[in-house]
């Protein structure tokens, strides 16, 4: 699970630079699906732009954690991604088709209501593998910058600011729980879809309290000078998920409270938002023929 | 001569007067301190204090014996307990789960008046582990909605001591839908430790853990009823499985955590008294000890020093004193790790104050794996 960070830093700036060489308009196309494929969920459009991003992670500074840098990050390209989160009876459907695991307690009574709840990122993986291969588009995980990008006004900047030079490991300790104890809601139960309204970009129930699970990777980052990184270990057995605060939960995990530790704040749910990737030329044409000959 | 069966199934017939007074008669403590004598003690009235605190008390007691009135009354109500609102019909004494704790010193003549209100559905009465005679009590407490009964009985054995509703033929049920409590008789001169030196606590905190049997229905979701009755069978039947669906700390999970967790400061001397009226468990505070331990609460025997985890027997209270000496978020848990982490015994000790690098310090922060 452990390799050096450096390596998957580039990765991901390869894949967005390429990802942006398609279709960079796709997002204003609406498609014409064939009969065959499963409507596309509702999804806003999230404009290009930057903004004030806390790196994720974990940051040692003389052998002391510190929060992380703050960094100015581009979104170089918009990206679309759904409106609401994945529901229960979404789930379902894919459960019924045999391509995703059924949930360990059944939730899924509302109709389209509820929001999935109890998934792991195994699970949500496989739903996103599951709902491209029938809606024709690609459908993955957003990272945790896009998430945080998306969450807009409901992103928490999770620094800490404290003035302590980090000799008393506990003041740490202390700040972290304090502050998830602050924005855990008192009402972990999930609330029909658009319960928690709508944040500044129109994505709905975004930071309530079902966490959404993102492709980024637990890291462990020496900084230099408080700002150069030194050396750095990723974890990608452990993923990060949105949220009131952010989360950091081992993949296989599917409901929150089991996943945390011992002294730690657990997320209230575990679900799933998924961005569509712009298609492709080759994508396009595809969904001009008819079902199944793609 | 009437047998201790016979006084109990009187008093629940609610046969009067002399079944009650024969009862009483059978019960030597009772019988044998002149009434008047009692009456001339002191009294002291007691506002209980929700757990998981205590109402105030003095550890070494500065005057003679007393007696010290107390007030409990029954509510029956639904209680949610786990943060997904599973909703129990719960009995509860005053509201409370557990219910509050009564301090008293040895020689003290503890007091109830128990109420059980018309509004409720059921009898109740109590058991004082802490007494002698008539079933801990029980059998002299008998309520039915609409009644009130008084108790008094001498405090003549030191210690933390569980106290019940037992009422006949419901004891289990009464006892896992949350009546229970604890009595903490303390020697008039205070705890001390195993050479008699004097043990002062700073602060008390008051754990009571109790197991919870839900019934879940053919979708696996916890059920709720919406009276007690209607909860009676499917929940007996849970409980005859012996498996709990929630252990928990004061009632709920995540009672003690979060903006709810205990709070304390480096150098702090903290009782932790500890009390499970049905099911053994075995407390554990992680990056502390137990400095001294009364497993079986008992205060005439000398604490036990330095234990890393402790065990309290279904159906007793324990105390464990531990002075603070780092600070940091301690978890306190049953360790029984699969109830605390998936049942929910589980609080939180924030505790600040300055760290002790001498008793521990983390050498060389994580990073890279290098040749050793």
């Amino acid at each position: 699970m452990k390799r050096k960070v450096q390596a998957s830093v580039a990765m991901a700036a390869s894949m967005l630079a390429l990802a942006g060489i398609f279709a960079p308009d796709a997002i204003s196309v609406t498609h014409r699906s064939p009969a065959q494929l499963l409507g596309e969920p509702e999804t806003v459009a999230i404009a290009p732009g930057s903004f004030e991003f806390r790196l994720p992670g974990e940051f040692l500074k003389n052998d002391y954690p510190v929060d992380a840098p703050l960094q100015t990050t581009a979104m170089r390209r918009g990206f679309a991604i759904m409106k609401y989160q994945v529901s229960a009876a979404d789930y379902a459907r894919c459960v019924a088709d045999g391509a995703c695991e059924a949930p360990d307690v059944v939730t899924a009574t509302a109709g389209d209501a509820m929001p999935l709840t109890g998934v792991s990122y195994r699970d949500a993986t496989a739903y996103a593998a599951w709902l491209s291969e029938r809606t024709g588009s690609v459908w993955r995980l957003p990272t945790d910058a896009e998430w945080a990008y998306a969450a807009a006004d409901r992103y928490a900047d999770d620094a800490l600011l404290l003035a302590a030079d980090g000799s008393n490991p506990a003041e740490r300790w202390l700040a972290r729980y304090r502050s998830e104890a602050d924005r855990t809601g008192p009402d972990p139960q999930p609330k029909p879809r658009g319960h928690f309204g709508a944040n500044a970009k129109g994505v709905a129930d975004i930071a309530g309290n079902v966490w959404e699970w993102t492709t980024t990777c637990y890291t462990r980052t020496r900084l230099a000078d408080g700002v150069a990184q030194t050396e750095s270990t990723d974890n990608c057995g452990v993923r990060i998920v949105g949220g009131r605060h952010r989360g950091y939960m081992s993949y296989f995990i599917r409901d929150g409270k089991s996943g945390g530790c011992a002294a730690g704040m657990a997320p209230d749910n575990l679900g799933i938002r998924l961005v569509r990737e712009p298609d492709s030329l080759l994508t396009r044409l595809k969904k001009l023929l008819p079902a199944r000959i793609a | 001569m009437l047998t201790r069966r016979e006084a109990l199934l009187g008093t629940a017939a609610g046969t009067a007067g002399a079944v009650l007074m024969a009862a009483m008669a059978a019960t030597p403590a009772l019988a044998q301190v002149p009434a008047a004598d009692i009456r001339s003690l002191p009294r002291q009235k007691v506002k209980l204090v929700a757990p998981p605190f205590v109402h105030e008390h003095e550890q070494v007691a500065t005057s003679g014996p007393k007696v010290v009135e107390f007030l409990l009354t029954v509510k029956e109500q639904p209680v949610v307990i786990d943060r997904e609102g599973t909703t129990m019909q719960a009995m509860t004494y005053n509201g409370s789960i557990p219910a509050p704790m009564m301090v008293v010193h040895e020689g003290d003549y503890v007091e109830l008046t128990l109420v059980n209100p018309e509004t409720n559905e059921m009898p109740h009465n109590i058991d004082f582990h802490a007494a002698t005679g008539a079933l801990g009590g029980g059998a002299l407490t008998h309520v039915n909605p609409g009644e009130q009964v008084v108790l008094r009985f001498k405090a003549t054995r030191t210690g933390t001591f569980v106290y019940h509703c037992a009422p006949e033929g419901m004891i289990p049920w009464h006892v896992v839908s949350g009546m229970s409590g604890t009595v903490m008789v303390l020697p008039r001169d205070g705890l001390e430790d195993e050479n008699g030196k004097q043990l002062t606590y700073d602060k008390l905190f008051y754990i009571g853990e109790n197991d919870f049997y839900v019934p879940r229905d053919e979708n696996g979701k916890y059920k709720s009823y919406e009276t007690l009755g209607e909860s009676y069978e499917e929940t007996l039947n849970v409980m005859r499985g012996l498996i709990p669906t929630h252990v928990v700390f004061n009632g709920k999970v995540g009672a003690l955590t979060g903006d709810n967790a205990l709070k304390a400061k480096v150098g702090d001397r903290v009782l932790i008294v500890h009390a499970q009226a049905n099911r053994d468990t075995r407390p554990h505070l992680i990056g502390g000890h137990g400095d001294y331990v009364w497993e079986q609460g008992k205060f005439n025997n000398a604490p036990a020093k330095d234990l890393e985890t402790w065990f309290i027997r279904g159906g007793s209270a324990g105390a464990a004193f531990y002075t603070f000496l780092q600070p940091g978020v301690y978890a306190y848990v049953n360790h029984n790790l699969i109830e605390a982490a998936e049942l929910g015994a589980t609080a939180h000790i924030t505790v600040e104050g300055e760290w002790d690098d001498d008793l521990m310090a983390q050498v060389s922060a994580p990073g890279p794996i290098r040749a050793i």
